[in-house]
């Protein structure tokens, strides 16, 4: 970067564009380029007006359409409000390195939400896109376990809640890479990676924690004693889960308990802690629509804006 | 001495870059040192007008790229706190300093964001600015800085291109009160953006020497003007007026001219008095003091298992 050119587009030999991008647009105003049709480069993952481009997106033969949706929504709601509870972290981490991890893990959360609405939308034919079910569903019509939903806490807290968030999906979405639904195993493929990284990172913390000072370690043990009540919740299927299993669609949550709590012994052991006592209801309340008034609150926000505008194009 | 600063005087000169092992005056070195800072800074403070808005981005693609652009302003942060470290600082310290109020960021994140427009003009015209303050830092004499000062160009304009298609869409293929809120959010931060370069040459004590190190490249008044001249054939693409009657081509001197900047508000601003100082400082201090502990214990379980591995290696 030798000279700057103030009628160029910024930095313009510098941009991540490839060369003839640049050189494409018009010398006068580098902007113009901009008004025709939407630029899929502008952030990576998130330009596609179809996030499922390239998949055969028929739903599989012998399974029922209306069950496909409803689970869809079930893997996407858990997706989309846990990422808003990291999301609402953003300025408030302990330390930077924490901002850029935290709001990685909610970016692939948002990512794995944005494929499975809108396979849901496509799957039920109603032709809903993301948005439309994002935005305009109400609390009793989102399908998350109530884990995901829960006010945040302090960091402790947080850890606690990820590592059993992550431990839990990780389990199965290993099981959802064999899907006869082509696109469920495409999002499981995608978010193994993902969530691979997200259960490594909470339990890191969760040892240091636990394994810290004595502070730490009761922030830590208050963090995960929060967190169980919504344990059981976890590995009770839902009628739709019990029909799609039988299907070879769905991963049957009860078959992940001992891969989860194997896990969580490993890393409650090297955190010197233990499991919390207490429990809390073995039904499948969030999948069928029922929750904490957490969730009302956490929409209010989420669909603030969209609601107001309705018109509205974004 | 007279050798090391001689073969200083001729890295500057020559336009080659200094390195942290290197000798330098000391002068240089707290220059580089606040800049970087003050730098770091902002791009941490400037994280929080816009995170306001992630949780409620009016559509998953628009919360993605917030989300994403806003993860890179931390990152940025983590550069230039790294950057500042090669001179002998330290990054705790640093942060201490800004909670202290002892150090500076830019003026321009004590302004509130209160429509999801201003998402859109943070990113064309508050971006637009730090990139041409920036472009020139890619050229600084400081080795680390300038190679990092690269890499947040890039990402810079990146995020200065999706706040304008943001505004495009608004204007473009959004209602009336869209375009309202992409008008008056121009309004209110246009003026606050040309402040962003500083006070003018004459009233800019630091300009010279800063130039002389090659640590600076352009003075705050040729900045602004390219800043201006680049603006205002966007602003007409997307079909807002600036907010100053004053402003037209120049033909004579093949620039805009402009009206007089209000210098007592950025005065004002910056002396702790913009309308959303306090709290910027507030919500910095809260993560910072709320997060000590988790810090402490980080440090603490470091050390319990730096000794098991020494244990291990005795045995």
């Amino acid at each position: 970067m030798t000279t700057f050119d103030p009628h160029a587009t910024p930095p313009a030999a510098d941009t991540d564009l490839p060369a003839g991008e640049v050189a494409d647009a018009s010398p006068g105003n580098a902007y113009e380029a901009l008004n025709e049709g939407d630029d899929p480069r502008w952030a990576y993952g998130t330009g596609f007006a179809d996030p499922l481009a390239g998949v055969d997106t028929r739903v599989p033969d012998g399974v029922d359409a209306a069950d496909l949706a409803a689970y869809c929504l079930m893997l996407g709601d858990d997706a989309l409000v846990m990422s808003h509870r990291l999301q609402e972290w953003c300025t408030r981490a302990p330390e930077l390195e924490e901002e850029v991890a935290l709001a990685n893990i909610a970016l692939d959360l948002l990512g794995q939400a944005r494929l499975l609405l809108s396979r849901a939308g496509t799957a039920d034919g109603s032709g809903r896109d993301e948005d439309a079910l994002a935005f305009l569903r109400d609390a009793g019509d989102f399908r998350n376990v109530r884990l995901a939903e829960a006010v945040n806490g302090d960091f402790g807290h947080a850890m606690a809640r990820l590592l059993v968030f992550s431990t839990w999906r990780l389990a199965l979405l290993g099981h959802l890479t064999g899907s006869r639904d082509p696109v469920l195993a495409a999002v499981a493929v995608k978010g193994v990676k993902e969530l691979t990284y997200h259960r490594d990172y909470a339990a890191g913390w969760v040892v240091r924690l636990g394994d810290g000072t004595a502070y730490s370690r009761e922030r830590m043990r208050e963090g995960f004693a929060a967190v169980w009540p919504f344990v059981p919740e976890l590995f009770v299927p839902h009628e739709v889960e019990s029909r799609l299993v039988v299907a070879g669609v769905a991963a049957d949550p009860a078959t992940v308990r001992a891969e989860f709590d194997a896990v969580l012994d490993q890393v409650l052991t090297a955190a010197t802690l233990t499991r919390p006592p207490g429990t809390g209801p073995a039904e499948p309340l969030g999948r069928a629509g029922t929750h904490t008034e957490a969730l009302s609150t956490l929409l209010s926000e989420l669909q603030d804006i969209a609601r107001t505008h309705p018109e509205a194009t974004w | 001495m007279a050798d090391l600063q001689e073969h200083f005087d001729r890295t500057i000169e020559r336009d080659q870059r200094v390195e942290p092992r290197d000798w330098m005056p000391d002068g240089y070195r707290k220059t580089m040192i606040r800049q970087i800072a003050q730098h770091a800074h902002s791009e941490i403070i400037g994280m929080q007008p816009e995170g306001a808005w992630i949780t409620r981005a009016p559509s998953l693609r628009r919360k993605a790229i917030l989300l994403a652009k806003v993860q890179d302003e931390a990152g940025h942060g983590l550069y230039l706190y790294c950057a500042a470290e090669t001179l002998g600082a330290d990054r705790t310290e640093l942060t201490e300093m800004l909670i202290e109020g002892r150090q500076k960021y830019s003026s321009i994140f004590n302004y509130p964001t209160l429509t999801y427009a201003d998402v859109g003009v943070i990113g064309w015209l508050v971006d637009g600015a730090a990139i041409c303050n920036q472009v020139p830092l890619c050229r600084s004499s400081y080795g680390p800085y300038a190679r990092a000062m690269i890499r947040i160009c890039k990402e810079e304009s990146f995020h200065q291109r999706q706040g304008y298609e943001l505004l495009m869409t608004m204007m473009k293929r959004g209602t009336e009160a869209q375009r309202a809120m992409v008008r008056d959010a121009v309004d209110r931060w246009w003026w606050p953006s040309l402040m962003m370069f500083g006070p003018p040459d004459d009233a800019s004590p630091n300009t010279a020497r800063s130039m002389a190190w090659k640590i600076k490249r352009h003075t705050n008044d040729e900045l602004r003007q390219r800043f201006v001249d680049m603006t205002v054939p966007q602003a007409e693409a997307l079909g807002v007026t600036l907010p100053d009657p004053e402003l037209r081509w120049n033909p004579e001197r093949g620039h805009h001219d402009f009206g007089a900047i209000d210098w007592s508000e950025l005065q004002r601003v910056i002396s702790g008095n913009g309308p959303c100082n306090a709290e910027r400082m507030a919500v910095r201090r809260a993560a910072h003091e709320d997060g000590a502990w988790v810090r402490e214990a980080a440090a603490a379980h470091a050390r319990k298992a730096s000794a098991v591995s020494r244990q291990e290696v005795v045995v």
